[in-house]
């Protein structure tokens, strides 16, 4: 059954996972052969923001040398075919240029989030 | 029974956090009350819910001792739904996240849990008649 994840919560604990685990689990959710599309919406629109850098952590000689790469993440997740949409007035409110995204992720209309849900018959909102 | 029913419930929230973590309980207590079968996939810090090493304790500002305190514990909750859901003819899988469980070295958890992965909840939801992720905000 195919699913629809919703994804709202924004950098939770990203530094320290050195990842989202919402995203991740749905790369590996895929991985076992589930059929998902993902909808990023409010905060986490900017997570397909390209040029985000969150590297540089360091905590005395402690150096984190793989901070999260949220935008490439998401690519990698549409690259084994989950389908990657967000919602356009998120982007938009947020000073965000399409331009800025990564590539292969559709906008949706705040106004169509609805009918998108409705093409679904699990949806997941996380 | 003929109308019993499989429920998967994705938890995200560690103990003592939020209202969350005990409406999840309240929703799988019910579900047993009635005898389905639910599957809990614990993610992140709710793999810290059945973990073994909670102890209760006196709190002087009720001034209560340990035992007139009867805190609430949510490794003895989940236990206590476990029983339950298997005295109405149901059970609960219970599956802790293991990346999550070895981050946090919150192996140590009650009998009845398993560790594993989130291809579990993936085929725990396929198996499922409906699925409810609880995600942390």
């Amino acid at each position: 059954m195919k699913t629809l994840s919703i994804i709202e919560s924004a950098y939770r604990a990203t530094v320290e996972e050195q990842d989202d685990t919402i995203v991740w689990i749905h790369g590996a959710m895929k991985g076992a052969g589930a059929e998902l599309a993902v909808l990023l919406r409010g905060n986490a629109v900017n997570y397909l923001v390209e040029a985000q850098n969150a590297g540089g952590l360091a905590f005395g000689d402690w150096e984190q040398t793989q901070p999260p790469r949220l935008a490439s993440d998401l690519a990698a997740l549409a690259a084994k075919g989950v389908e990657i949409c967000y919602v356009a007035e998120d982007v938009a409110e947020r000073g965000i240029e399409r331009s800025e995204l990564i590539a292969g992720v559709q906008p949706v209309a705040r106004e169509a989030v609805a009918e998108l849900v409705g093409r679904y018959e699990r949806v997941w909102h996380w | 029974m003929a109308d019993k029913k499989t429920i998967t419930i994705a938890i995200m929230d560690a103990p003592y956090e939020n209202a969350r973590s005990t409406t999840a309980l309240r929703l799988i207590d019910l579900a047993a009350r009635r005898g389905y079968n639910i599957n809990v996939f614990a993610y992140e810090g709710a793999v810290l819910q059945p973990f073994s090493g909670q102890t209760p304790h006196p709190n002087a500002v009720h001034g209560r001792n340990v035992e007139e305190e009867n805190h609430f514990i949510p490794k003895d909750a989940i236990a206590a739904l476990m029983r339950e859901a298997e005295r109405n003819g149901g059970k609960i899988d219970w599956v802790n996240c293991g990346l999550c469980v070895d981050e946090r070295g919150a192996g140590a958890a009650i009998a009845g849990v398993r560790r594993g992965s989130p291809a579990d909840l993936w085929q725990m939801a396929e198996a499922s008649d409906n699925t409810l992720v609880i995600a942390t905000r």
